[in-house]
């Protein structure tokens, strides 16, 4: 793999630390006076998603972490791997609880998400920022209460909970941004 | 890199600029110090271990584009120029990022039988004329230490400065030699809190850390550099000496930097013998500062990034 010096670390760039694969976060260069240059950096250790701060010298460098995001199709869930595709290659690789964390409810059969590979397995997955779920509980819906504020809790097809409009109905379908969790819109079906 | 025409400085950044060029130029002529044009590529280089210059082929022989115009600003002085100026670009190779971008704007002067605290009070002066009045806060480089980590910076042993860099830096440190290291705390630890709201003044630095600077004795009887610095906002503004003139000492200086420049593998630049003649003839008695304009720019305007006050940072050439 490749190297990166101080000076070609940027944000989002994937290198090796410590035998683990981190992405790089924040970089700043500092110099007192005419001392030796350093770098601050922050990075995020992919595998326990913990935040690093490291100093190094100016001018050191780190090899690059084999690390590549990939828009792949979801499959199906087997109850103990989620299973996705690439949809270029037909190429399916497995991804267990762990790697898929909380963004399992946001997961429909046949969405497309980000899967970050490293060294070829799944490291991580990364929902679309926009989901589109079929609400399968809430409270009836208040009729006329369209305008005004005030939500309920709604539970989706995928196991997810959101909060909703008042008027919203069992079996419909909403926009959610999986960023913030929050509801966007009622999808006209 | 930043793939966009435009300039990293907005319109009233620019004119910001100029007008803070055109108060320094009125400062300067009001105390009768003289403006000059130094060039900025010269066959020789500043030899300190951590400044790289840029080299460059000029047809006749390599080149060194300067990283301050001190050389150059010393032989008019031995020359007697009388207090000189000079307020232009100079260059650091390897040097960006936030407050750093490889070309910048100096300004330096020199006041021949100036003391050390006339110039820190000069220097204020200019800095309140540009930014505006503050307190100003005079402290050592060791009463900076001993608050912030309890020891002397001039006594404390290698394997003492080694365990606390090593758990600051959170990396191991042995191929940091002393100044690195006192550097590394400095830039970590104390740079950031220095001149909130206030000029701080630091003075005694280390003298190996003296540069071009004479040294002398502390209360402790330390060996010091008569050096200061002032920093405001936890930024590094001003740069001044108490100019060594010894020619003898200038060739022992020049030595032991290449002898650090080797161990790290750089390049030697050749030694500036026309500054070692112009001290060897006399070089009065004389202090000299260099500011780095742009940071006062970055304060002025409560920039993030250099880029914020330069019409093109090194991410936009």
């Amino acid at each position: 793999m490749a190297n990166y010096s101080t000076s070609e670390f940027r944000s989002g760039l994937k290198v090796m630390l410590d035998g683990e694969p981190c992405s790089i976060l924040e970089n700043e260069f500092v110099k007192p006076g005419k001392g030796q240059a350093f770098n601050r950096v922050r990075l995020r250790n992919l595998n326990s998603g913990r935040v690093w701060d490291r100093t190094f010298k100016s001018g050191e460098s780190l090899e690059a972490a084999d690390v590549m995001d990939t828009e792949m199709e979801y499959l199906y869930n087997d109850g103990e791997f989620y299973h996705f595709m690439d949809p270029n290659t037909f190429e399916q690789v497995q991804a267990d609880l762990k790697a898929v964390a909380d963004t399992g409810l946001w997961l429909k059969e046949q969405d497309k998400c980000t899967v970050t590979l490293y060294n070829g397995a799944p490291l991580s997955v990364t929902p679309a920022n926009f989901v589109e779920l079929e609400i399968t509980e809430t409270d009836p819906g208040l009729k006329g209460d369209t305008a005004q504020g005030g939500t309920k809790p709604a539970t989706l097809s995928t196991g997810a909970t959101v909060k909703v409009p008042l008027f919203i109905n069992q079996g419909e379908i909403i926009k959610v941004d999986t960023r913030s969790g929050e509801y966007v819109s009622r999808v006209k079906s | 890199m930043v793939r966009d025409w435009r300039p990293g400085a907005s319109q009233p950044a620019l004119v910001a600029r100029a007008r803070m060029l055109e108060k320094t130029r009125r400062f300067f002529k009001r105390l009768e110090v003289l403006e000059v044009d130094t060039p900025l590529l010269a066959a020789t280089a500043a030899s300190d271990p951590h400044l790289d210059a840029l080299s460059l082929e000029t047809g006749n022989g390599v080149g060194y584009l300067q990283t301050s115009p001190e050389h150059a600003l010393k032989r008019l002085v031995a020359a007697g120029s009388g207090p000189v100026y000079q307020l232009g670009k100079a260059f650091r190779a390897a040097e960006n990022g936030n407050r750093h971008n490889h070309e910048f704007t100096m300004l330096e002067w020199y006041r021949p039988k100036f003391t050390l605290s006339k110039m820190i009070a000069e220097t204020v002066d200019l800095l309140s004329a540009l930014l505006g009045k503050r307190d100003v806060r005079k402290v050592s480089y060791r009463q900076l230490f001993e608050s912030a980590f309890d020891f002397d910076p001039h006594r404390v042993s290698d394997r003492e400065l080694q365990t606390v860099a090593q758990e600051l830096a959170q990396r191991s440190v042995r191929d940091l030699d002393r100044d690195d290291l006192l550097n590394l705390l400095m830039a970590m630890k104390i740079e950031p809190n220095l001149g909130a709201g206030e000029f701080t003044v630091v003075t005694e630095w280390p003298a190996s850390q003296a540069a071009l600077a004479e040294v002398g004795r502390d209360k402790a009887d330390n060996p010091v550099a008569l050096r200061f610095e002032i920093y405001a906002d936890g930024y590094e503004l001003a740069n001044g000496y108490d100019e060594l003139r010894s020619a003898g000492a200038l060739r022992r200086r020049y030595q032991q930097d290449c002898e650090r420049r080797r161990a790290l593998g750089k390049a030697l630049p050749p030694l500036d013998t026309r500054l070692l003649d112009a001290m060897a003839s006399g070089l009065p008695q004389c202090c000299g500062v260099a500011v780095g304009f742009d940071r006062l720019l970055m304060i002025q305007l409560g920039a993030t990034s250099i880029d914020e006050v330069l019409a093109f940072s090194a991410a936009r050439i």
